[in-house]
């Protein structure tokens, strides 16, 4: 077994600096790597791109380094739940690139998987397409997108053990598993670490191939943004 | 005229037996409440739900399981979780029967316009382009016209484009109406509302043919 295991978060953010472009999984607050924002904003690193389908809320997510004033660029699909974000992107400080969701995880995958690019018709006809290249196959247009390039991918999963075999719940599953591997380095936080051999190699949603280093995350929140509950009868 | 649970209850009726069905953030997420009972219908969210179920009751919420407008919901028997890739495999592949989504504007040649205005609103696009750019089977649910009384319905939309030629049916608090390759065709009416008020809120080209019924709701 090659193990991935590291201490702690700030053993597994060795190597984060200034500059560099992060992959961050999650949608909205589900799934978010909590333990890694946290040691981020920590360690103040400046002028980062992210690459995350939403910018989190004010006080919570990405909006802690926002906040900070951390983020140079951000790539995402949906940014509509964060104040400081919008007055940030409409006075110029932060740069915004908006793409399909399907398109960010799929440039995703693609740099997981070894692709340069790959076609989509997501974005044609829009000003998501203009200056790229796009081909028609079979009558239909399609519009070429880049794989990403990224330094650290930070990842969240329910488990995971010491050879970095992740299993993730629910819908914070998300694009978690589809930026595993697609990043230089792949840092996974779990909220249950559990021993090698305890997890069945059936049930395994990421091989541990994947992921360069994994610890055991603390204090989770989980906040919850659309608290929607039904009355009993 | 309707409000937004009519306009929900009236696309209901346009979900059939066996259908994967994807639902939008606003009045679309009010379709599942009138769907019949007597039909499988399975509805997925882009997030990476299949077989989303009624919200949660109090005290039963679970921050990992939500849909795409970051609610808590719960799941039924036979659903599946599953990653972003995957769930857009299935919308871009054509898997999901029938999309369902608000939009700011659509023009008669089927452009939508839904995720932008210049300069006042950038939210973003979510799983919007995607979806409209594969989906067979795409029905608009909107106002007839903006809070400053302006018709959504136009000839050419004015606001950034979220795809092109791709919308076949829109229901309003107006009208059903479908996209064809003239113009908007007028199938049907809302209850107490004359085909006078529709042409007077509707801008793109709009193509009555005989008698139109009132929706049977």
């Amino acid at each position: 077994m090659i193990s991935k295991k590291v201490t702690n978060v700030q053993e597994a953010l060795e190597g984060v600096s200034d500059d560099m472009t992060f992959m961050l999984g999650g949608f909205g607050l589900s799934g978010i790597p909590e333990n890694a924002i946290a040691e981020l904003v920590k360690r103040n690193v400046k002028n980062v791109t992210c690459i995350s389908n939403n910018a989190g809320v004010d006080d919570f997510g990405l909006g802690l380094l926002l906040q900070k004033k951390q983020i140079k660029k951000m790539v995402s699909s949906y940014v509509g739940e964060n104040d400081e974000f919008e007055r940030q992107m409409l006075s110029g400080e932060l740069e915004v690139e908006l793409i399909p969701q399907g398109t960010l995880a799929e440039r995703c995958r693609a740099a997981q998987a070894g692709f340069p690019a790959v076609y989509t018709p997501a974005g044609y006809g829009t000003e998501v397409a203009e200056g790229k290249e796009t081909r028609a196959f079979n009558g239909k247009m399609y519009v070429l997108e880049y794989a990403f390039k990224a330094d650290f991918a930070f990842v969240k999963a329910w488990k995971g053990d010491e050879a970095g075999n992740l299993v993730f719940k629910g819908t914070a599953r998300n694009f978690n598993p589809n930026m595993c591997g697609a990043a230089k380095i792949t840092v996974a936080e779990v909220e249950e670490l559990v021993p090698v051999g305890t997890l069945d190699p059936n049930q395994i949603h990421i091989p541990g191939i994947f992921v360069k280093r994994i610890f055991q995350g603390e204090r989770y929140e989980k906040r919850i943004e659309q608290r929607t509950v039904r009355q009993r009868d | 005229m309707l409000d937004k649970n009519g306009i929900a209850k009236r696309i209901a009726k346009e979900v059939e037996d066996g259908y994967y069905v994807n639902l939008g953030i606003g009045i679309p997420t009010l379709v599942a409440n009138y769907v019949r009972e007597d039909i499988e219908v399975e509805f997925q969210s882009e997030n990476g739900v299949l077989g989303m179920g009624p919200f949660p009751f109090e005290g039963e919420e679970d921050a990992d399981i939500i849909n795409a407008g970051k609610q808590t919901i719960t799941t039924l028997p036979g659903a599946s979780f599953f990653d972003s890739a995957t769930s857009f495999s299935m919308i871009r592949g054509q898997h999901v029967d029938l999309t369902i989504l608000g939009a700011m504007e659509v023009a008669e040649n089927g452009d939508i316009a839904n995720w932008k205005i210049p300069g006042k609103m950038v939210k973003g696009m979510g799983g919007a382009m995607d979806l409209v750019a594969s989906a067979e089977n795409i029905i608009v649910a909107m106002m007839h016209t903006n809070r400053a009384g302006a018709s959504k319905l136009l000839k050419e939309c004015s606001l950034p484009l979220t795809g092109v030629g791709c919308v076949k049916k829109v229901v309003t608090n107006l009208a059903v109406l479908e996209v064809t390759n003239k113009g908007f065709k007028l199938l049907e009416r809302a209850p107490g509302v004359s085909v006078d008020q529709i042409k007077e809120a509707t801008q793109g080209t709009l193509l009555i043919e005989g008698d139109i019924p009132e929706m049977d709701l």
